[in-house]
């Protein structure tokens, strides 16, 4: 019996010890949902690369609902865990609210600008990597109609959108770009079928390239584009190997290594905005073994010459999200 | 609007009305015997989904279907338990029905394939692929008539014939068997029907079975042809749109006909259009989306013809009081 203080002596000290120490980053994924085989799902890698170098453990939570957004996020800021991530602009709002009633947590929000103390803002240029892709899919285009379909119609995709009618231009002034968008609805992320059906309808206008931006709807553009015998490009992850040799390239947007970096930074996160961008690694159309047939070597060339050329600031791609106007088109 | 592009609305008419006409007709089945049947949406999102595993790890279309069309008749039979058996609600085993799938098929599917709820993407022989008509391609020279059968009536997956065929074949039972005639009447005055010295139970439970077999279709369209894989919630409401249109229909199999390709007729449209202009007042694509439902409610508040369902529908059958 005598021991038995001394063990819960050793098991609150021990508790106390866990209690300090526990302070586990934590990563919220949007309503696409954490396996969308893109921009989610790149967030997850990224987590899952820290958690692996360190050994350490993060927590993670799937919202399903709008409602959910504002109680998951106040949870966790509640339970101790920092940093705190979160992919998507639809967080921006609450995340304001929120980041004021808990200043000791650092958080950090992916594709959206929230100005307070112990945010961390990463926002990627989109338009640069889309600039890029654009260029190949004229390159790649046979009947100068290449296609756009966009996840839910916010401006966030728009700059996508303008950033690819820019790179397609470049090339081939003639060519035509054709739009669509899935939806006005969070569910438009998520709706695969409609994907096909909006790809299909693209094809019989003479679309011979579609670059799907539309997160888990994409999957079903791929698929259609493939079942079409045209190409595709992917998006936020590299989707090259959904259908290897019929994805001519993916717009990478490395989320990952944003998380990444947000964990290993842990609690020292440095708040303030943080522009991944074409020099920073931040974006980048896919180059690997499944689409190597696909991309010519002029391709190559022309993506590497337009590469320097936003780098150095020779050639500017206009952002859409600053005048929500888009020069072409 | 020129020919090629009214072609290609029309083709993806049928494809996005043939999930709702195989529903449609599902339901058609049971609330004529005098079973409502809200769960038609989870019926065809387990088939979906149990014909994408199946058909994944079988590489077989034809196993998918035949695991999807199993997995509706359970949810069928259930549904027949809770309401034909022990006279519950129908609507609420209906609802219930459609959140057990809504959960089931996320759980389960990530169980087996860790994709989140979702199965991996299926190749060309888990599919049913597109069939091409004989003689397409030589009539496709001749100016409108061989351009409609190449690219509208040829080159859809077989399961739209299916579902097409399914239409005379609902009406040919409904109306001109015994077995029809005793299902309509089962859901008008299901005690005459017992007086007649024929189970009621029984008949009501047949009709299930049917609803089950279609509901599988359905689904099984969806995940194997339609897209390649499964996908968490990948029904969409589709099972309430084909409700919708059971009641635009007013519960005949001809008229379901019509109504699910007006309906899907009015999908594609909106996938084509983002907005339609016409001339006076430019229509967004969401109202689109609306209309079934806006027509519906129409319909059913009587503006535009009465729509009578069957009289006995939503009420348990009850021998001896």
């Amino acid at each position: 019996m005598s021991l038995m203080p001394k063990f819960l002596c050793a098991a609150a000290a021990l508790a106390l010890t866990a209690g300090t120490a526990f302070a586990e980053p934590a990563i919220i994924y949007d309503l696409g949902g954490k396996y969308d085989k893109s921009f989610n799902e790149a967030a997850f890698h990224g987590a899952e690369r820290w958690a692996k170098e360190s050994g350490k453990k993060f927590r993670e939570v799937e919202i399903q609902s709008e409602a959910q957004r504002e109680q998951v996020l106040m949870r966790l800021a509640q339970s101790g865990a920092n940093p705190i991530a979160m992919t998507g602009f639809a967080f921006a709002d609450v995340l304001n609210k929120v980041a004021p009633e808990y200043p000791k947590t650092k958080f950090a929000i992916v594709d959206s600008v929230v100005k307070q103390p112990n945010v961390e803002s990463i926002v990627f240029t989109e338009e640069q990597g889309s600039y890029l892709v654009g260029m190949m899919a004229a390159m790649a285009s046979k009947s100068g109609t290449v296609g756009f379909i966009g996840g839910m119609d916010i401006p966030l995709i728009h700059k996508f959108e303008c950033g690819y009618a820019q790179g397609v231009k470049a090339v081939n002034a003639k060519a035509k770009v054709i739009v669509n968008y899935t939806g006005t609805t969070p569910a438009a992320w998520n709706d695969p079928v409609k994907g096909g059906e909006l790809a299909k309808a693209q094809m019989s206008q003479g679309a011979d390239v579609i670059y799907a931006a539309a997160g888990g709807t994409g999957v079903g553009v791929l698929q259609a584009a493939a079942d079409g015998k045209i190409l595709s490009i992917g998006v936020d992850s590299n989707q090259n190997y959904m259908h290897p040799g019929q994805v001519l390239t993916s717009m990478t947007k490395r989320v990952d290594n944003a998380i990444y970096n947000v964990f290993k930074a842990g609690a020292d996160l440095k708040p303030g905005v943080k522009v991944m961008d074409l020099k920073a690694g931040g974006v980048a159309p896919a180059m690997d073994a499944n689409n190597a047939k696909l991309v010519t070597p002029a391709m190559k060339a022309a993506v590497e010459k337009a590469t320097k050329g936003i780098e150095d600031g020779t050639i500017k791609v206009h952002d859409y999200t600053t005048d929500n106007k888009c020069p072409v088109n | 609007m020129s020919f090629e592009t009214l072609i290609s609305i029309l083709d993806s008419t049928i494809r996005l009305g043939t999930p709702l006409l195989l529903a449609c007709l599902a339901g058609l089945f049971s609330e004529r015997s005098g079973i409502f049947d809200i769960g038609l949406e989870g019926k065809m999102l387990v088939a979906a989904f149990l014909s994408a595993a199946v058909a994944y790890l079988t590489h077989n279309a034809w196993l998918g279907l035949l695991a999807g069309i199993a997995g509706s008749l359970v949810f069928s039979m259930i549904h027949g338990l809770a309401s034909i058996t022990f006279r519950g609600n129908q609507l609420i085993s209906g609802v219930a029905i459609n959140m057990l799938a809504s959960g089931i098929t996320v759980l389960v599917g990530q169980n087996w394939f860790h994709l989140g709820g979702g199965t991996p993407a299926l190749s060309d022989s888990a599919r049913f692929n597109d069939i091409t008509l004989p003689l397409a391609k030589t009539l496709s020279g001749v100016p409108y008539l061989g351009r409609i059968y190449d690219q509208l009536i040829s080159g859809h997956s077989i399961l739209v014939y299916v579902a097409f065929l399914a239409v005379p074949a609902t009406w040919w039972v409904l109306f001109k068997t015994r077995f029809g005639l005793r299902l309509r009447a089962v859901g008008e005055n299901p005690s005459a029907v017992d007086t007649a010295g024929v189970s009621v139970v029984g008949l009501r439970y047949g009709a299930l079975v049917i609803t089950g077999i279609l509901c599988g279709l359905a689904g099984s369209y969806l995940s194997t042809s339609l897209a390649a894989g499964f996908g968490k919630e990948m029904t969409a409401g589709r099972g309430y749109i084909a409700l919708a249109a059971l009641i635009f229909a007013k519960w005949r199999p001809w008229q379901a006909l019509g109504a699910t390709m007006f309906f899907g007729f009015l999908a594609a449209l909106s996938i084509r259009y983002a907005t339609i202009d016409i001339g006076f007042l430019v229509i967004p694509s969401e109202f689109m989306d609306a209309l079934p439902y806006i027509l519906t409610v129409v319909i059913l508040a009587g503006f535009v013809g009465k729509a009578i369902p069957p009289r006995a529908g939503g009420e348990p059958y009850v021998k001896e009081r």
